[in-house]
C-alpha cells in the first residue's frame, strides 16, 4: 500500500517535469512584451527617479550595485 | 561551425534548392529595432553580389504579419522575404536572439553565425560574404 503511494507520488513527479522543458520566452516571441504598453511604466522621468531611489536604498545590502552608501543622497 | 543548414520549405521551394549559392539568412521582426539597421545593408549587399551567386533570404517572425508589412513599407526589401508567424524556422534554428543572421556556403553548411546587427561590423560581414563567394564548392 504505501509502495503504491509512494510509486504515485514518483510518477506525479515525473510527469511536472515535462511542464521545464519550454520555461521563458523565445527570443523570436517578444512581440507582445516589446509593445510600448507593455512597459512597466512609460514614464521617462518617473522611471528615473525610481531607480535612482532603488540603487540609493539597495546599495548597502548588495541587491544591485554597490555604488554609494546607501543614505540615499548620492 | 560546419554543420548542414537545417532545411525549411517555403511553398513549393526549398532552402536546400539554393545550393550551389551563398545564402545569407537573416531573422527579423519589426519590433527588433537593429533589424531596421540592416535591412539598407542588405540591400546594399544584395545589389552589389546578387548576380555572383548570393542570395539573400530574410525570414520574417512577426505573429502578426501587417506589422511586417508596415515595416516593409518603410525599408522596403529588394530581397525575397519569407513569413514565419508561427517561429517554426525559428525553432529549427534555435535563435540565440533577435536578429540573428547566418552565413550559408555553397555547399549548404551553416559558416557563420550573426548574434544582433551592428553597422560598426558591416565591412566585416561583407568580408565573410566574399570570401564564401570565392569558395569553389
Amino acid at each position: 500500500m504505501l509502495s503504491n503511494t509512494k510509486k504515485a507520488v514518483t510518477l506525479l513527479l515525473v510527469i511536472q517535469l515535462g511542464a521545464c522543458s519550454s520555461l521563458g520566452v523565445k527570443p523570436w516571441e517578444r512581440d507582445l512584451l516589446a509593445k510600448e504598453e507593455m512597459a512597466l511604466n512609460a514614464e521617462g522621468v518617473d522611471l528615473g527617479l525610481d531607480d535612482h531611489i532603488y540603487f540609493s536604498k539597495e546599495a548597502t545590502s548588495g541587491g544591485r550595485s554597490f555604488g554609494g552608501g546607501g543614505c540615499g543622497c548620492n | 561551425m560546419a554543420a548542414p543548414a537545417p532545411d525549411f520549405s517555403v511553398g513549393d521551394s526549398k532552402l536546400s534548392d539554393l545550393k550551389g549559392q551563398v545564402v545569407y539568412l537573416d531573422f527579423w521582426a519589426s519590433w527588433c529595432k537593429p533589424c531596421r539597421k540592416s535591412f539598407p545593408w542588405m540591400n546594399e549587399m544584395h545589389g552589389k553580389y546578387a548576380d555572383s551567386g548570393f542570395t539573400i533570404l530574410a525570414v520574417n517572425l512577426d505573429s502578426d504579419s501587417e506589422l511586417a508589412q508596415a515595416f516593409l513599407a518603410k525599408l522596403p526589401a529588394n530581397f525575397p522575404i519569407v513569413y514565419d508567424p508561427q517561429g517554426t524556422i525559428a525553432q529549427q534554428y534555435k535563435l540565440p536572439g533577435m536578429p540573428t543572421s547566418y552565413l550559408i556556403d555553397k555547399s549548404g553548411e551553416l559558416r557563420v553565425a550573426h548574434k544582433g546587427f551592428f553597422t560598426d561590423r558591416a565591412q566585416q560581414y561583407e568580408q565573410e560574404i566574399i570570401s564564401l563567394l570565392n569558395e569553389t564548392e
